[in-house]
């Protein structure tokens, strides 16, 4: 009886006790350690957003610099065809026709040859042959670009100058360069377009099928205008990385801009022209130093804007299935 | 109906012909992946045909001059000791000096050389006697008798017998024109030597950077690489996963949340050689006093920013695939939020974040073009660029002395460049193999 008693006031001190502690808590508990790793992590996610300033910020900080030189102008920057700013030539066109080339004849391997073979994987190949290729294709999307000038230079360049003449074929040709950024470019365009393909339902071809449609028939007429907004999406991405690959082209295109439409001729691209001249002796503040972040500029404009439309296109065109 | 389909011979021709459209274009889809995997063929076959094949080289001195049989190997130590003699009698002290003797540099030509060769096998006669007062004869006797075959075979192949590369063969010329080349080899240069050369070896990967094609190796360029890729990782990971952590498990839904969201997916697609200018102008300029410019340090930087968005969407997603299930679980045990991400996300994610990471560091690994820009016209141009031992050394990495050996018109640094692909390309598979294994242990781990 006493004992009973005596652990009923305790548990009624205890209740007392934990009554008052409960109203003190009734708000957020303050917990510092918590609060100083959020900022932590707060700060990681920060991080992008200042590099991305810092990008801006250095290419157009260097940049000004170049166009405030005496005698250089916007105008000129994209108007005039010859590239020597140290003697005050400073049309970038040269170098940046030079770049569309090269990415023009890359997509020309890419985009066909890269959807086919997503067309390929997603629509005919049998579930095995397809487990057995796609990591193949993924190989590829990992080798080092280096290696694929290597390629470029020792195997692409030599055949070119097989089939059409050494005559014809400069020993450094923006055709073998183009041509082997297609190859890379391959893979990116071939895994991002399978995905849309696949991700079509099931139910669209049965009803393709259904109507008498041939296996072609739906995968054009019914599968691929469904998959079109992934499809266009990879394809600008693709672009945007032929645009910014600088190894191939500074192995197997040449050295020195050269404004020309034949890509059997040897010209540099953007990238490969701040490659060579940052690979030399290059004076901080020189005029060169600063031209190099004035292409750098023109260049990071036209993959920002390429990868914008991309997104856009996928997410303006994309077709939602229940 | 009747005015499409008049009669069955009509559709059945228009049935063919739509089959027949159908398999010429399967057709092309398949052609599209053969030539995408023949690329792939033609590429590595490229490499290892050039990594390997004949090479006929000048020997100076010529090898049949030193030994009738042209066999080096089995010459005996006084035959090897006079061969040095001949050819570069003052490197017979320097080799007495650096490999017998136990005094200090500063005091080995002044002691008499039972002292500073103390232990070694000194013939009486010189006992008593300098280094100084003997000739060469004396001192090729010296290490006749003291220095191992092995070491003066290699130093009679690396240092007296200087090899001028000719011509050099792809391996399947070696195989198929066998004949050809050997009698090209006998007639144009019979002075020459023909032989069969592996260029990937042993002394390939532990040679240093050289100017001389058959002497250089990846040693500087592989520790260079080994280095960056350290800094690399060591700020990428935690700020990566950081980031990851941030904006799947903290982030609501703001607008500058969203905007870093958005933010990291475009800096995925910003081409690496932008990368280099920033690092040049960041790292290199503006905090040159802390990184001390061109350095490891520097570059490392420059690819952790390149790789970071590569981390946090891989890390993002396996982030993602952690059911809420444990979440839940863990808050109704009580646990707070950070205890619940460090104790029972994060262990869930490790397999998914681990992964994505080693992608990002395969990319660096071959990524080039950034350390062109950072790195450019420091150690890298220098003959023997000496190994790197600190972030702050001067560096060459594996994929840059790739570039600058291709870029060379001589055909010899185009077969060391392929050596140097192969051993890239090695060191990528082992990489990605690794990746492969610790996913499917943690996968076995998570699901035991």
């Amino acid at each position: 009886m006493q004992q009973e008693l005596e652990v009923r006031r305790n548990r009624e001190a205890l209740m007392a006790v934990s009554a008052t502690k409960a109203q003190g808590t009734l708000f957020k508990k303050p917990r510092p350690g918590e609060d100083l790793i959020r900022i932590f992590l707060f700060l990681c996610g920060m991080l992008s957003i200042f590099t991305t300033i810092g990008i801006v910020y250095e290419l157009g900080k260097e940049a000004l610099l170049f166009f405030q030189t005496e005698g250089f102008s916007f105008v000129e920057f994209f108007t005039s065809t010859s590239w020597a700013p140290e003697i005050g030539n400073i049309g970038i066109l040269p170098l940046m026709l030079s770049t569309l080339l090269t990415s023009f004849v890359a997509m020309l391997v890419a985009i066909p040859l890269g959807l086919g073979a997503a067309i390929y994987l997603s629509e005919y190949a049998a579930p095995s042959v397809r487990a057995t290729l796609k990591p193949i294709l993924e190989i590829l999307a990992g080798i080092p670009t280096v290696v694929y000038g290597y390629f470029a230079l020792t195997f692409m360049t030599p055949l070119l100058r097989g089939i059409f003449g050494a005559d014809t074929v400069n020993f450094y040709n923006m055709a073998s360069a183009g041509l082997v950024m297609g190859i890379m470019i391959l893979p990116t365009i071939s895994s991002m377009s399978e995905d849309a393909l696949s991700a079509v339902p099931r139910a669209l071809r049965e009803a393709s099928y259904g109507l008498g449609a041939t296996k072609f028939e739906t995968v054009i007429k019914v599968v691929l205008p469904a998959a079109l907004s992934g499809i266009l999406a990879a394809s600008i991405i693709g672009i945007s990385r032929a645009v910014g690959e600088t190894m191939i082209v500074a192995l197997a295109a040449g050295a020195g801009p050269n404004f020309t439409f034949n890509p059997f001729e040897s010209a540099e691209t953007m990238t490969g022209h701040i490659a060579r001249i940052s690979g030399g002796d290059l004076a901080y503040d020189s005029i060169q130093y600063n031209s190099l972040f004035a292409i750098g500029l023109t260049l990071f404009v036209m993959t920002l804007g390429l990868n914008l439309i991309s997104r856009a296109v996928s997410k303006r065109f994309r077709e939602v299935y229940q | 109906m009747d005015t499409h389909l008049t009669n069955e011979a009509q559709f059945k021709r228009g049935l063919a012909n739509r089959q027949m459209r159908g398999n010429l274009w399967r057709r092309f889809f398949i052609l599209s992946t053969t030539i995408a995997i023949l690329a792939l063929i033609a590429l590595f076959f490229n490499v290892a045909n050039r990594a390997f094949g004949y090479v006929i080289s000048d020997f100076t001195p010529n090898i049949t001059d030193l030994t009738e049989d042209g066999n080096i190997d089995a010459l005996t130590e006084t035959q090897l000791a006079t061969i040095i003699e001949d050819f570069a009698p003052n490197t017979l002290r320097v080799i007495i000096r650096n490999e017998l003797s136990v005094v200090p540099n500063t005091e080995f030509t002044t002691t008499p050389l039972n002292v500073a060769l103390a232990g070694r096998n000194v013939p009486a006669e010189y006992a008593e006697l300098t280094i100084n007062d003997l000739e060469a004869p004396d001192w090729a006797r010296i290490i006749g008798l003291n220095v191992s075959h092995d070491r003066l075979v290699d130093i009679v192949t690396t240092d007296i017998i200087e090899e001028h590369i000719i011509k050099t063969y792809a391996l399947t010329e070696s195989i198929f024109e066998r004949e050809k080349i050997q009698q090209f080899a006998a007639e144009e240069h019979p002075n020459s030597v023909l032989y069969f050369r592996s260029w990937v070896d042993f002394n390939f990967i532990t040679n240093p950077g050289s100017s001389d094609a058959t002497q250089a190796g990846i040693r500087t360029a592989l520790l260079g690489s080994l280095w960056v890729i350290f800094i690399t990782i060591l700020f990428s990971f935690p700020i990566g996963v950081g980031a990851a952590i941030y904006l799947q498990e903290y982030a609501s839904d703001t607008p500058l949340n969203n905007l870093i969201e958005t933010n990291i997916r475009n800096l995925a697609g910003v081409p690496s050689i932008i990368y280099g200018l920033l690092g040049l102008a960041i790292f290199v300029r503006t905090l040159g006093t802390i990184t001390q410019g061109r350095t490891i340090l520097s570059a490392g930087l420059t690819m952790a920013l390149l790789i970071l968005p590569v981390i946090i969407i891989n890390s993002q997603e396996a982030l993602r695939a952690v059911p809420s299930s444990i979440r839940e679980g863990s808050y109704g045990l009580g646990a707070t939020k950070w205890q619940t991400i460090w104790r029972s996300v994060l262990p869930a994610a490790l397999p998914g974040i681990l992964t994505g990471t080693i992608l990002g560091v395969s990319r660096a690994i071959g990524e080039t073009a950034p350390l062109i820009i950072v790195g450019a016209s420091t150690a890298i141009f220098s003959n023997t660029p000496p190994d790197p031992n600190s972030p702050f050394s001067a560096f060459t990495a594996v994929p840059l002395q790739i570039y600058q050996w291709t870029a060379r018109p001589q055909e010899e640094f185009k077969t060391i460049a392929a050596a140097a692909i192969l051993v890239l390309l090695v060191l990528l598979l082992t990489l990605n193999a690794t990746a492969i294994i610790l996913r499917q242990q943690f996968r076995k781990r998570l699901s035991a």
